[in-house]
């Protein structure tokens, strides 16, 4: 599965949307949900909760393994994928649908200077080795 | 999602990366050409999956699979005395086996009852036992027995199997579909003890495993590995990762040395007091600590009543003082967070405790183990 283009990501392997109302929707890359393996536990960060940037805000967690999840900028949680806690493995059927949470970022120029679809997959080449 | 997490937070097969070449099976090529996830377990490159994790679990428990094994070590002693020598070198007693073939769960303990490491000895003849050990303490075991034996039967000899491969293969349908590859095995195994072993030419069948059900561990000849691999899975059989073997051992309520108990701890503290014969006449290498040491915590099982997912090392908050954690995942066949874990004596079945997960006391129930076995949760 290629990353979409439309997407903005982080090194820490968050996807980001911007939507129309310029609120952001985040979630973890199919690198990452396939790194982790089977998820079977989400915990999203509290709705109104104020996040710095690479702050971390939620977890993900897989039968092998427990991961941070981080900020992409810094804002206001605005919306928590409650779906999550009762189907965690949709993140690895449907990584790009599965979002975990909702931001309205302090700035939007903070999102756009995020990595694009093809600088992310030159960040995850360069991890693999 | 943060990478430096996963490496922190990492399981017992997510060792340090380091430079040095890792060790491989003669099955690396085939896990490679099945698709399976390589990882790094204590320096021998291993399947952890091959796609969904959960799904090899269910697998197993609900038909059977194969495990890649050849990391673990055999070890032939031979000789005269071969019996006498292992009553004095291990804590369950090798006079429990009599029948050919039958095999013995034991730990092999230091004097000071820290546990070396937990193994399985087949007894085949009074002139040769067979034991099967765990991978990362092989040589440390191996150097342990040559030295005891040294001193208490110079005439016996150890002998590291390096030629030999193991493969298991679990399951309520495992029996048959080895049956189904090598016909010529049938007769020899089918009347089986669970625990027990029979060789066929250069096949040694046991009925043993790691995983709470039915199944046989099959050692042979290194060069027929991938042969007899391949050809289980033209059978049917679907080939399981080491991340698998470590929930459907948990859900068996099975330690795993490193985790569950190493040199530091004794085997009255980590659920082993089943497998440590302190009744009889016998002298046994920490007999002696055990007996002037009674144990103050013990191992218990934990269901997890809160969201979120149990790991080792975290610690466990009670009325009776604090304990930790040894081996913590996500049960598949329960749908919810187990553990084992060590706790202060006075902890009873049926307590609640806090168990501290990040920032958060999430609540557990003390239950008994297993959690689950052939096929079902208990």
């Amino acid at each position: 599965m290629s990353n979409p283009s439309n997407l903005k990501y982080t090194a820490s392997h968050e996807w980001v949307k911007t939507e129309t109302d310029g609120t952001i929707t985040i979630g973890i890359t199919q690198h990452a949900q396939e790194l982790l393996g089977d998820m079977v536990f989400v915990e999203a960060p509290a709705v109104g909760r104020k996040l710095k940037a690479k702050e971390e805000c939620a977890v993900v967690e897989s039968v092998k393994a427990a991961a941070d999840v981080y900020a992409p900028v810094s804002g206001e949680v605005v919306a928590a994928n409650s779906a999550l806690d009762s189907s965690p493995e949709t993140i690895n059927s449907d990584p790009y649908g599965a979002w975990i949470f909702k931001m309205k970022p302090d700035s939007a120029t903070d999102v756009s200077v995020l990595l694009d679809a093809t600088a992310y997959q030159a960040h995850v080449d360069s991890e693999a080795h | 999602m943060g990478r430096s997490a996963i490496f922190v937070l990492r399981l017992f097969y997510f060792l340090e990366m380091t430079m040095t070449t890792l060790k491989t099976t003669p099955l690396n090529a085939a896990h490679r050409a099945m698709g399976a996830k390589m990882v790094d377990f204590g320096g021998w490159d291993m399947p952890v999956n091959y796609g969904s994790q959960i799904d090899e679990h269910h697998q197993v428990r609900n038909d059977c699979g194969m495990f890649d094994v050849c990391h673990m070590r055999v070890v032939d002693i031979k000789g005269d005395g071969v019996r006498a020598f292992l009553r004095y070198l291990l804590a369950n007693n090798a006079d429990k086996i009599a029948l050919p073939g039958k095999a013995l769960y034991s730990a092999m303990l230091r004097p000071d009852g820290g546990v070396i490491d937990d193994l399985i000895i087949y007894f085949m003849t009074e002139q040769w036992f067979r034991v099967v050990v765990n991978a990362g303490t092989a040589d440390k075991d191996i150097a342990w027995m040559k030295q005891q034996a040294y001193t208490h039967a110079p005439a016996l000899t150890i002998t590291s199997r390096d030629d030999l491969a193991m493969v298991a293969i679990q399951g309520p349908n495992a029996r048959a579909k080895v049956w189904q590859v090598l016909p010529h095995t049938r007769a020899a195994t089918e009347g089986l003890q669970n625990f027990q072993a029979a060789e066929c030419g250069e096949y040694f069948v046991a009925r043993t495993g790691y995983t709470g059900e039915d199944g046989f561990e099959v050692m042979l000849p290194k060069e027929k590995a991938e042969a007899f691999w391949y050809a289980l899975n033209q059978a049917g059989v679907q080939p399981i990762g080491l991340g698998a073997r470590d929930t459907l051992r948990l859900e068996a309520g099975m330690n795993l040395y490193g985790q569950d108990m190493d040199e530091s701890v004794g085997p009255l503290e980590s659920g082993l007091a089943w497998t440590v014969d302190l009744k009889s006449e016998r002298d046994f290498i920490g007999k002696a600590t055990l007996l002037a040491n009674p144990p103050t915590r013990k191992l218990v099982g934990l269901l997890l009543l809160d969201r979120g997912v149990l790991r080792g090392h975290q610690q466990v908050h009670t009325a009776h003082g604090a304990g930790e954690i040894t081996s913590g995942s996500f049960s598949p066949t329960l749908e919810k967070s187990i553990a084992l874990a060590r706790v202060p004596n006075g902890v009873q079945i049926g307590d609640t405790v806090q168990v501290a997960i990040r920032d958060k006391m999430l609540a557990a129930q003390v239950v008994k183990y297993p959690f689950a076995r052939n096929g079902k949760a208990i």
